[in-house]
């Protein structure tokens, strides 16, 4: 048990409310509480419907992290409220604290959302087990911990939806599926006994698929099980070129022309890239490419720089490759 | 105070796409002093997408660049977000996995090398502010830019994961609520500006696939900037200038608004500050002109 003793300090905050039945438009409620070093966010959302406002709604059911009901918005950051607790939020904030729906553009009431993109989007993954076991089995279907330990914590999900809407590419791109469909993607994915055909296929495409992650991480610094979305979604990458689903298409040939670029030069041949990821289709580059060159900022192939000791990162590629394309 | 000195990793952008910022970077270590030893042997760092394609590699050659600043004794300092990632996360998976650190070895032994896991891998931004020390730093301003309204864009390798960023460095950054940045731009005379974009991301990774969604977060985080009177941005990230300085016509497309901001490297707004010239920070190297200056 902490020894430390409790503190309380004078907290505003401004909290979004409304109702689709009869506001036009939202509006933000302030209120200022005295919270102390022990309360998590979700005793602050009770104190207001409580203490302040009946009508305040917002969903909670297990309050121990497990049933992912209650993630909202603090400060803009995506927060399981059960869980995070208060002083963390006020060092990461300060005393002024802005309380909103995980997606204010889907907001239903209050901190009440309409979750359907996200559901819609799980469900598209194929978010079960895909085998043929037989119904009355003679023995148990037995997973090695070995093997248990492919699944890298991707089965600890609650589906709270904290990484689908801090995702920016989510908000944008409306077919994409988003960090926490593809770690449901990656969990029977990495299964041993999973084996459906066209999952990975399918998370795999243009536009819907990991392809388009941005790669900012966001995903990975706002899960509050520490599942590390981004990690399965490199993950499902691997995997399509592994298990050799990987379509010849300009995201993975980028990713691939990195190779080809290193094993050459050592370094990236930036120009070289673009080219090989994109094939004819770099004629719309040409313009930003020559608004470059007239800054010097293209090299021309002939002056490609090359890293020293070149043979030793050849020589390291041929011993160290584990994949082909 | 005890002369500082590091391995230099370039990357790749430093050596094409962004001379100034190689230039700047050599500008600003002569003005504090710094030795910069610069690592030639290293490779591309796979800039992420490499590791799509084959983890294993990458490690092994984020292994050996690190190697090479172990051999030097030296902390090895990068000017690239994205080479920092790299470089880090390496470092992390292999510090914490010692069979994964055999094996990668096992490789690096092939060609006399080993990575022993004993240099820290930093960002410059991180070097002159923990290392150099911000104070010092306002003592050798000699032109405070004290004129302009400057947008801090953090750009998203720096910041997140948090928990690699804490491990790498002296200082913790907050990836919600960054400061770093904010107190170089004061440091340096300026005023920093607040928008919500600043430690947003810029879409570069996915500029070839998805070209929209990158150009909308390019334009969406140059018109925050704007939005708060910015007079210019600034990043520690070769690959969001390039982003936000030459990518700005499909920004402006894809947002429905004409957007165009000067963006200054992190080294060129404190080489300013320093008194560099114009034409040692390789101003003239950039797509959307610096013309204030």
């Amino acid at each position: 048990m902490s020894t430390n003793s409790i503190t309380t300090q004078k907290v505003n905050f401004k909290v979004f409310r409304f109702n689709a039945d009869e506001d036009y438009l939202p509006y933000y409620e302030n209120y200022t509480m005295d919270i102390t070093s022990e309360e998590v966010v979700l005793d602050v959302l009770n104190r207001i419907k409580w203490d302040h406002d009946g009508s305040f709604s917002y969903r909670r059911s297990c309050r121990h992290g497990i049933c992912g009901a209650c993630a909202i918005k603090v400060n803009g950051r995506s927060t399981l409220a059960c869980k995070e607790s208060m002083t963390t939020m006020i060092e990461y904030f300060g005393n002024e604290i802005t309380l909103e729906p995980l997606s204010t553009k889907r907001a239903v009431k209050d901190m009440i959302i309409d979750k359907a993109d996200f559901w819609d989007k799980h469900a598209s993954v194929t978010p079960y087990l895909v085998a043929d076991i037989d119904e009355c089995p003679s023995c148990e279907n037995l997973v090695s911990p070995h093997d248990a330990e492919e699944l890298n914590e991707a089965d600890l999900c609650i589906q709270c939806g904290a990484c689908h809407y801090a995702c920016p590419v989510v908000e944008i791109n409306s077919d994409f599926f988003g960090p926490a469909a593809f770690v449901a993607a990656y969990r029977f994915e990495s299964d041993v006994r999973d084996s459906d055909g066209n999952r990975l296929i399918n998370v795999n495409e243009e536009k819907q698929g990991v392809w388009d992650c941005a790669k900012c991480f966001e995903c990975a610094e706002v899960c509050p099980k520490d599942i590390n979305p981004i990690d399965k979604i490199t993950k499902l990458h691997q995997m399509a070129f592994k298990k050799g689903v990987a379509k010849n298409n300009v995201a993975t040939r980028h990713a691939v022309g990195f190779l080809h670029s290193i094993k050459k030069h050592g370094m990236l041949d930036e120009g070289g890239l673009v080219l090989y990821s994109e094939g004819a289709h770099i004629v719309k580059h040409i313009p930003v490419a020559l608004q470059m060159f007239k800054k010097g900022k293209i090299v021309m192939p002939w002056n490609m720089p090359k890293s020293d000791k070149l043979d030793e990162i050849q020589k390291l590629i041929k011993s160290s490759s584990t994949v082909k394309f | 105070m005890k002369k500082l000195k590091y391995a230099l990793f370039t990357g790749c952008t430093a050596k094409q796409s962004t001379p100034e910022q190689m230039m700047s970077t050599l500008a600003v270590a002569r003005k504090l002093n710094i030795e910069l030893i610069e690592l030639t042997e290293a490779s591309c760092c796979g800039a992420s997408h490499l590791q799509d394609y084959d983890d294993f590699l990458s490690l092994v050659l984020n292994a050996r660049n690190i190697a090479y600043a172990e051999k030097h004794e030296l902390t090895m300092v990068t000017i690239c977000n994205t080479c920092q990632l790299n470089t880090a996360m390496t470092k992390h998976r292999l510090d914490k996995n010692p069979e994964l650190k055999a094996k990668v070895n096992e490789k690096l032994a092939e060609v006399g090398l080993e990575y022993k896991g004993t240099s820290n891998v930093i960002h410059f931004l991180y070097a002159i502010i923990d290392d150099f020390g911000l104070d010092k730093i306002k003592e050798l301003v000699v032109k405070p830019l004290s004129q302009f309204n400057i947008a801090p864009f953090y750009g998203c390798h720096n910041i997140r994961p948090s928990e690699l960023h804490d491990e790498s460095h002296k200082q913790k950054e907050n990836p919600y609520n960054p400061t770093s940045l904010d107190d170089l731009i004061i440091a340096c005379g300026g005023k920093n500006v607040d928008y919500e974009e600043k430690n947003k991301c810029c879409g570069f990774h996915v500029e070839l696939q998805a070209p929209h969604t990158a150009a909308v977060l390019t334009g969406t985080a140059i018109a925050g900037a704007t939005d708060q009177n910015a007079d210019m941005m600034v990043t520690p990230c070769p690959l969001c200038h390039l982003k936000l300085d030459t990518q700005t016509k499909s920004a402006s497309e894809a947002i429905g608004r004409e957007v165009s901001l000067p963006v200054l490297h992190m080294q060129q707004m404190v080489g300013l500050a320093l008194g560099c010239t114009p034409a040692e920070l390789g101003l003239k190297h950039h797509v959307t002109e610096v013309n204030f200056i």
